[in-house]
């Protein structure tokens, strides 16, 4: 273990507990933390800056940043294999015992980089440089390219397991959702909360408070500002309609109010409990949004602005006032406003040598300059920065003096800090993401919001208000608006309040230079490594909009997108295109606020819940038998039913000569089954499906086929008309809500005159297919109050009576062209009664098929599967299938479509049959049809095959296609080109099997 | 996700609604009489408007109805909502232009 | 043979918060203010005018689905075909559709001073007393599965739940509660 730099730490304050030390590592090398540090307060303790290396030019990196704005100290934490999360901000991870953090982006070491020669032959890598470069040879991305560039430009590494953890996400509602707990925010959700109203208040760290906890010496109410906010804290967790997220990052703001908040719920914890989730994803819904989202303090941009040791003034004031870490030893300050001379004063107080203060404005007065003179520190207005030295660590900085618009070279520093403050620039995105309107304010160099399109108000420094007592009245303001939104003139409350004056000047684009600047890069974009000098070279390209310099130059891309950068860039384009701020524009702000994990966003939407797993009442039976199931729509259907060690291929060749030659039973209960019921039942059917209901009679069913008005089959099935007033529709398996979803449509809104209703029965039947010539031998003795016999009752016919003694539908019909019933049977009934016909049928060979049977069977008599054999624009007629539309019809839903003269074309593709010259060979489904042999690409190609399989009853493949002119063809042969040649095949009918009908009607 | 105001059921979330296109597109009654041209006018041409357009929900996961709705497709605010047959509302001037 | 032939139930949760309830018969019916007012009498309960509300009585209840779509519930399931048949003389010929659906679904019962945060682990609706009060109740989602919420008492959600989604709903309600309901 590495002893800690002695004297980092300060002997008291702050918000760590020095009496429990934690150690962690960090690239395999362990160190010491304490209680309440980050990662980042943690490592700068041990006086480690250097966290990372820069994504192109693999420059050494440290900490910039105190907050989520960094850009730099990106690390991957890992606890196993599988628990591995990639580019955390070293800033946000809180420390617990055995914690394991890597720098990314660097090889084979932080200290020692192959990369770093993309530094030194960067003239080679400027803006657009990928754009311009790996153009060709084509060949050479696969093998050169890619795998080059996707090793030095990996950003942390993916776990290599599955993700054990639990995800939860929850809906919430409330009236004011207040982003942010800082001064601000807190003021918000007291108001808020004093109205009555259901109030939440989230923030992205683990302590309430902002800004407030790196706040040495300010009162409130009387109270110290950490004091403040634990009263404040404690009165809202009083409150039992105030709910406080810590570790909670308000992520996406969406219309309406909604806004995706990211709860991280033990990530901090040393050993997570045990089904506690990991995240939590909350989807609130509220009324008013109050957002107190803060500022971002903004970096200054000078030559060699990026070495490590080189931070934020503000960042540096955090980790000494709220972690007790001196970020250096000698530090030297450059700022463009009052609030670094506080910070100045901070690190004197705890024993840093700070050796100037570089000031950007021509002079410094006012108190705080004075009180940083009268401490003995060095102030030095007119500053400018010319550049700084150092490897791994800043070691000196040359300042150089504004003088009458010229640059004079002025004092080098030695320092092992470099703290910058350009101003602060509101956290204006989550605004923006809402779609308010942002305005430009020339006086804080900012983007503020203007105009709300939401329910929505900022508060505090997010809109450009940072003097303390300011921040808390507007926090206030906004809450007891938000919570009371038609209360007018309400009481404003008050806080008084003592803290020094805040400053709120600030500096915008790149520090004054000489007209040849130092070779050193200034940085704009820290995390993509865009420079001013790719700024420039994008401008003079011809980039003229801010959307497109940034997607040239990658600026703001990159998984910070742009927090300390994006203010910045625009100022620099606007100056190289002369034109002002707000003319350049400003890039969309978009979700997610910082980065949110996958597991996250897709909560308990994993493994056996990704989606619903629908069975059919006789399931366990089928599991009990061995059946192999396959997925169709949300449902598990059997499959087949291998026996020893049968594959599928001779599972469903036993079925299918089972069902051919005795008889087989078929769970078809995941058909769709729509009761309509009411006096207009019969028109509404006409009106709606091709064939004539009219003259349907009770007890009698039929084919029935449904277009939508563009004249494609939609869907299809039998229709039974069990009762005057009543029909019960069978749709197919997937098509039973889009079929319901069409006829409301129709029902609700074109003829809301019928009187008819729909309800949906797909599931309060188990539908019991038996079918084969041994099917009636199997059902007559246990069907009670129905005649089955051949003579009383035809193929089609449909009856109630009961079998097993429950209530029962049947219907004589088929699809397998044998003898066929199907018994309806109330569902929780459905296992009982299977059994029962099982039972039953044993003696008559029953054997249970799957769907792989059933398709087989069906396409030996040439009966469709809709979206198998049809595609959204098959017609009846392609299909084969015109006789099904009722003649005399003068309406039907498509009909006008069909009497288009191209659906009516003879080389439309037309259903038929396609016989393998060799009886052997299963075409592809999918495969293309064509009319000439030995064609080369681009063929012509006429047609495709839509089912084929290998029929054991025929004794030959059987494949059924969509062909052009395909009926006229009838008897030629066509070619289905595979890669080893084609495949000669010849068109035949689509009925392979029993073609005069005979068996079904047996 | 939107708030949707459902006619009958009040204010629920988008994901209990689907999505039905353009309103007050009524069926011809007679498609017969209709030349290929207007058939095909009705079958496929839907405007799409930037600024408020009339358009068609069905609270599908809840109380099953359809109903339109006007929504400014510049913000995703609704602006009103009426049960289907019901005529299109008239808005304040300042929401009617339509470009 | 009748007596061979056993219902198969669709779930059999049975925790201290999660309850499958017992076989009840089911009717959907639908038909105007004139068909409600015939129905009524025979059914023993109201039909509630406002929408989303349930009214109950005798062991049966009425819940609004939609402007003139009502779910039946009664718990006696002995009497289901009588019940559709009285209910049917009643309606005669207004015009009317009542459908049986007892074994489409089943309910779940939810309860415990959690039942609403579980439920808004999936479900999007405001589950507050004061939003969704007692008495509530309405057809939603419940993640992917449509269910029917209804809320019996302040603690207490009757949920109607397709068969086929019994194992996702179930296995999501439990995962959802799991930290609540440590096993
Ligand atoms: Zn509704």
């Amino acid at each position: 273990m590495n002893a800690p730099i002695d004297g980092l730490r300060t002997p008291s304050g702050g918000l760590v507990d020095r009496t429990r030390r934690i150690s962690f590592s960090f690239d395999g090398r362990s160190y010491e933390g304490i209680e309440g540090d980050t990662l980042a307060s943690a490592l700068l303790a041990n006086g480690v800056h250097l966290t990372g290396r820069s994504f192109k030019y693999h420059r050494p990196r440290g900490i910039l940043a105190a907050g989520s704005e960094e850009p730099n100290a990106l690390v991957t934490v890992s606890r196993d294999a599988a628990r591995v999360t990639p580019n955390l901000r070293a800033t946000q991870v809180e420390l617990y015992a055995g914690l394991i953090a890597e720098s990314q982006n660097r090889w084979p070491s932080l200290e020692r980089d192959f990369g770093r020669i993309n530094d030194l032959l960067s003239a080679f890598f400027p803006a657009g440089f990928y754009y311009k470069t790996f153009m060709w040879p084509r060949k050479a991305w696969k093998a050169l390219y890619e795998p080059v560039i996707r090793r030095a430009a990996g950003l942390g590494r993916a776990p290599t397991h599955a993700d054990p953890d639990r995800y939860a996400q929850r809906y919430a509602h409330c009236d004011v959702l207040v982003v942010g707990a800082g001064p601000a925010g807190i003021a918000a959700a007291l108001t808020a909360a004093a109205s009555g109203a259901r109030v939440m208040l989230c923030d992205e760290t683990a302590q309430f408070g902002g800004s407030l906890l790196a706040d040495g010496g300010a009162l409130i109410d009387g109270l110290a500002a950490q004091a403040w906010v634990r009263q404040a804290i404690e009165s809202l967790q009083s409150n039992r309609r105030v709910t406080l997220l810590k570790r909670t990052t308000a992520f996406g703001y969406f219309p309406h109010n909604f806004v995706g908040l990211n709860e991280r719920l033990n990530d901090h914890c040393e050993k997570p409990p045990q089904h506690q989730p990991r995240e939590r994803l909350w989807q609130v819904r509220a009324k008013q949004v109050v957002l107190a989202t803060g500022a971002i303090e903004r970096p200054l941009v000078f030559p060699g602005n990026d070495r490590p040791g080189i931070l934020l003034a503000g960042a540096a004031q955090t980790y000494l006032n709220r972690y007790g870490v001196r970020v250096g030893t000698r530090a030297v300050i450059v700022t463009s406003g009052d609030d670094a001379y506080q910070t100045a004063l901070d690190l004197k107080a705890a024993g840093i040598v700070v050796a100037a203060v570089a000031d950007l404005r021509p002079e410094a007065i006012g108190a705080l300059p004075e009180a940083v003179r009268q401490a003995g520190i060095e102030v030095l207005p007119a500053s400018t920065v010319l550049g700084t030295e150092g490897d791994l660590r800043v070691k000196a900085i040359t300042l150089g003096r504004v003088e009458a618009g010229s640059i004079q070279p002025g004092q080098r520093f030695e320092c092992d800090v470099v703290l910058m403050s350009g101003g602060f620039t509101p956290s204006v995105h989550l605004f923006s993401q809402s779609r308010g309107k942002l305005q430009w304010s020339d006086a804080l160099k900012a983007f503020v919001p203007a105009v709300s399109a939401e329910q929505e108000r900022s508060a505090g420094a997010c809109r450009g208000v940072y003097d303390l007592g300011d921040v808390l009245a507007d926090g206030a303001a906004a809450g007891t608006a938000a919570g009371e939104p038609a209360a007018t003139g309400a009481a404003q409350r008050r806080f008084s309040v003592s803290a020094p004056k805040r400053g709120s000047e600030s500096y915008l684009g790149v520090l004054p230079q000489a007209t040849s600047p130092s070779g050193d890069k200034s940085f704009v974009d820290w995390q993509h490594d865009v420079t001013t000098r790719d700024l420039a070279l994008a401008t003079r390209e011809g980039f003229q909009s801010i959307e497109h310099v940034k997607r040239y130059t990658t600026m703001g891309m990159a998984t910070d997108q742009g927090k300390t950068s994006n203010l910045n860039a625009m100022a620099i384009v606007a100056k190289s295109l002369a034109v002002a701020i707000p003319q350049v524009g400003l890039t969309t702000f978009r979700m997610p606020y910082t980065p949110v994990t996958f597991g996250s966003m897709a909560g308990t939407s994993r493994g056996d819940l990704f989606d619903p797993v629908r069975t059919t009442p006789t399931h366990a039976w089928a599991q009990a038998r061995g059946a192999v199931f396959e997925n169709v729509a949300l449902w598990k259907r059997a499959r087949y039913f291998p026996r020893g060690n049968e594959d599928m291929h001779a599972a469903v060749a036993r079925e299918c000569r089972a069902v051919r030659n005795a008889c087989g039973i078929f769970d078809a209960s995941t058909l769709g089954k729509i009761e309509v019921v009411g006096p207009d039942a019969a028109e509404f059917m006409n009106r709606l499906y091709v064939n004539n209901w009219a003259n349907l009679g009770v007890g009698r069913s039929r084919y029935g086929i449904l277009l939508r008005e563009d004249g494609f089959i939609y869907d299809d099935g039998v229709v039974a008309r069990t009762a005057a007033d009543r029909f019960h529709v069978t749709t197919t398996t997937g098509g039973a809500p889009r079929v319901l979803g069409l006829m409301e449509d129709y029902r609700q809104t074109e003829w809301p005159d019928l009187k008819v209703w729909l309800t949906s029965t797909t599931e309060q039947w188990a539908v019991i297919a038996v079918q084969g010539p041994n099917a009636r031998l199997v059902l007559e003795s246990m069907v009670e109050g129905i005649d089955i016999s051949a003579a009383a009752w035809p193929h089609m016919s449909v009856a109630r009576g009961k079998i097993c003694g429950v209530p029962m539908l049947l219907f004589r019909v088929s699809f397998t062209g044998e003898l066929g019933f199907e018994i309806n049977v109330p569902s929780d009934y459905g296992q009982s009664v299977w059994e029962a016909v099982f039972a039953a049928g044993r003696q008559h060979g029953i054997t249970e098929y799957g769907t792989e049977t059933m398709h087989v069977l069906r396409a030996e008599k040439g009966y469709i599967i809709i979206g198998q054999d049809t595609d959204g624009t098959v017609t009846p007629d392609d299909a084969g299938l015109t006789w099904a539309i009722g003649k005399n019809k003068t309406d039907f839903v498509g009909k006008r479509s069909l009497d288009r003269a191209s659906m009516k074309a003879a080389d439309r593709k037309q259903l038929v049959g396609l016989r393998a010259k060799q009886p052997g060979v299963v075409l592809e489904e999918g495969a293309q049809v064509a009319e000439k042999p030995g064609q080369q690409p681009p063929m012509i190609l006429i047609g495709h095959v839509t089912s084929s399989y290998a029929s054991s009853v025929l004794g030959h493949s059987i494949a059924l296609g969509l062909v052009a002119g395909g009926r006229a063809r009838i008897g030629q042969t066509l070619y289905v080109p595979m890669p080893n040649g084609d495949l000669e095949v010849e068109v035949t009918s689509p009925v392979f099997y029993d073609p005069t009908g005979a068996r079904i009607n047996g | 996700m939107l708030i949707i105001d459902c006619p009958y059921c009040g204010k629920r979330p988008e994901i209990e609604f689907s999505y039905g296109g353009q309103a007050h597109l009524a069926r011809p009654q007679q498609p017969a009489q209709l030349d290929d041209q207007a058939w095909a006018e009705f079958l496929y041409m839907r405007t799409n408007i930037k600024g408020v357009y009339a358009e068609r929900w069905r609270h599908a996961r809840g109380c099953g109805r359809f109903f339109n709705a006007l929504r400014d497709t510049t913000t995703d605010h609704f602006l009103a909502f009426y049960k289907t047959g019901e005529p299109r509302p008239t808005l304040p001037a300042q929401h009617e232009r339509t470009t | 043979m009748a007596d061979a032939t056993t219902r198969s139930l669709p779930s059999a949760a049975a925790t201290q918060w999660l309850m499958s309830m017992p076989p009840a018969a089911r009717f959907v019916l639908h038909g105007d203010a004139a068909a409600r007012a015939a129905a009524a009498p025979v059914w023993g309960t109201a039909f509630a005018e406002q929408a989303c509300r349930a009214e109950i009585g005798n062991g049966r209840a009425a819940l609004w689905l939609g402007p003139d779509e009502y779910l039946l519930l009664s718990a006696d399931i002995e009497s289901e075909a009588a019940l559709a048949a009285s209910l049917e003389q009643a309606l005669g010929d207004l015009p009317h559709a009542l459908v049986n659906i007892s074994h489409r679904q089943f309910a779940l019962e939810i309860r415990g001073p959690h039942a609403a945060t579980i439920l808004s682990g999936a479900c999007p609706l405001d589950l507050d007393l004061a939003e969704f009060p007692i008495g509530m109740c309405t057809r939603t989602a419940l993640a992917k599965a449509d269910i029917v919420l209804w809320r019996t008492a302040a603690e207490v959600f009757h949920l109607e739940v397709w068969r086929s989604f019994s194992g996702y709903v179930t296995g999501l309600l439990n995962e959802i509660a799991l930290e609540f309901h440590r096993v």
